[in-house]
């Protein structure tokens, strides 16, 4: 089919762009990959309502709407504070996760994880994927200026969490 | 440039989204003042750690083939051998007005969001994705029922919101049913009202927003009306008349 082979074109190249947002809202490589691939059947159920140009915004707006719906449905009892430090107190899982502790690796990666899914997401979308102002705000849904005020507090706030290394920090509920 | 300026544009500067005359400003300012010039290298060094942490997630091996299979395995809706044409019509006609419907208030509820092209288009996809999924034969309702005892239950677990829902064929609204849909990344509610031989739908979603305006307007024979009532926003849809839908949201707010 002429779609099929359209989308594949179009789409599928940024499929690990969308795996590597979904691993970071949803903190879980499990998790990523059934939303990924619930996103990309998504998408490719709607693309014939696809008419822009920037494929890769388009889909990863879907995967985003995707895992904030998952995540709103997946929401625990438990707070995410809890949650966390569940997270953090739990022995590293495998040789490969080992040789990372403690480096600058492992401290991003606790640091990112910390963030509010809406701060975290403008700084993989920014640092990670190297979108545009413009792209992110597409993918958002938010003015341009909000994305730029949402990246300055982020990084300041990913400042302070590197800065203070050992400390418990709470959770960012911007 | 004084230092407050300095710091707003700093995030800018560091994303090549400055434009040329201010990033020559910004840099003149650093030369000269030793704390932005401070603040600027932590950003640059918090950014150069990011990109060296390699943070982008590879994808699990095999990860691409098993997505192909399943866009393989995805069949194209089928219609189903209970598909009146009459029924897609009316699917087609009331989506079609929430596009509209709800474009305006994409626009409207966001400031700043004229000058935005961008996340104009963002609300314009979202919206096309409905438009297409209600255009699949039987997606008028999920749930089909008359009765207001079904229909409420159903969404129970769905939504974490209770919609309000009532049968109203004493006052020539009969219940035909509901479904869920999406306006704006978030799961909504919509239930359905037939009028002689129209459908309105009835969209619902929770809305913090303290204002209690209504909206309403008419476009390409459509006409939609918005109101709030215990902290959700509904917007009624469909092609009857304006008065009708008021007549419909009196009911409803009751």
């Amino acid at each position: 089919m002429q779609d099929r082979e359209h989308f594949d074109q179009l789409v599928l190249p940024h499929l690990r762009a969308a795996f590597n947002l979904a691993r970071w809202l949803l903190r879980s490589r499990e998790d990523a990959e059934d939303v990924t691939q619930e996103a990309l059947l998504r998408a490719y159920r709607f693309f014939s309502g696809f008419h822009g140009s920037d494929a890769r915004a388009w889909l990863l707006q879907i995967v985003r709407n995707c895992c904030y719906t998952w995540l709103e449905k997946n929401r625990t009892m438990g707070s995410t504070v809890e949650f966390d430090e569940a997270l953090h107190l739990s022995p590293l899982p495998g040789p490969e996760a080992q040789a990372l502790a403690g480096s600058d690796r492992e401290r991003l990666t606790r640091a990112l994880e910390q963030l509010s899914p809406r701060s975290r997401e403008v700084i993989v979308l920014r640092e990670l994927e190297g979108c545009s102002y413009k792209e992110i705000a597409a993918i958002t849904a938010m003015p341009i200026g909000t994305v730029m005020s949402t990246l300055a507090r982020t990084r300041e706030r990913l400042q302070q969490l590197l800065s203070r290394p050992g400390t418990k920090e709470g959770i960012d509920d911007m | 440039m004084t230092c407050d300026d300095s710091s707003s544009f700093l995030h800018a500067y560091l994303d090549g989204e400055l434009d040329a005359p201010r990033c020559a400003e910004f840099e003149r300012h650093l030369e000269g003042c030793v704390s932005c010039a401070r603040a600027f290298e932590a950003q640059e060094s918090l950014r150069s750690s990011i990109r060296d942490a390699q943070l982008r997630e590879p994808l699990p091996a095999g990860f691409e083939n098993k997505v192909r299979r399943e866009l393989d395995e995805s069949a194209l809706p089928v219609s189903s051998p209970r598909f009146h044409a009459w029924r897609l019509l009316a699917a087609a006609a009331v989506v079609l007005l929430v596009v509209g419907a709800s474009w305006k208030f994409s626009l409207r509820n966001r400031p700043g969001a004229e000058h935005n092209a961008t996340a104009a288009d963002a609300a314009a996809v979202e919206l096309v994705d409905a438009h297409i999924r209600a255009l699949q034969p039987g997606h008028l309702t999920d749930v089909t029922s008359t009765d207001q005892h079904t229909v409420k239950p159903w969404f129970a677990g769905k939504i974490a919101f209770a919609p309000p829902v009532s049968d109203f064929a004493a006052q020539e609204f009969p219940l035909v049913g509901g479904r869920l849909d999406v306006f704006q990344g978030r799961t909504v509610a919509a239930l359905v009202y037939g009028r002689r031989k129209h459908f309105i739908s009835v969209f619902i979603w929770p809305d913090p927003a303290p204002e209690m305006e209504q909206y309403s307007g008419a476009m390409n024979g459509y006409h939609w009306i918005s109101w709030k009532q215990n902290g959700l926003r509904l917007c009624a849809v469909a092609d009857t008349s304006g008065d009708d839908l008021v007549v419909l949201k009196d009911l409803m707010a009751r």
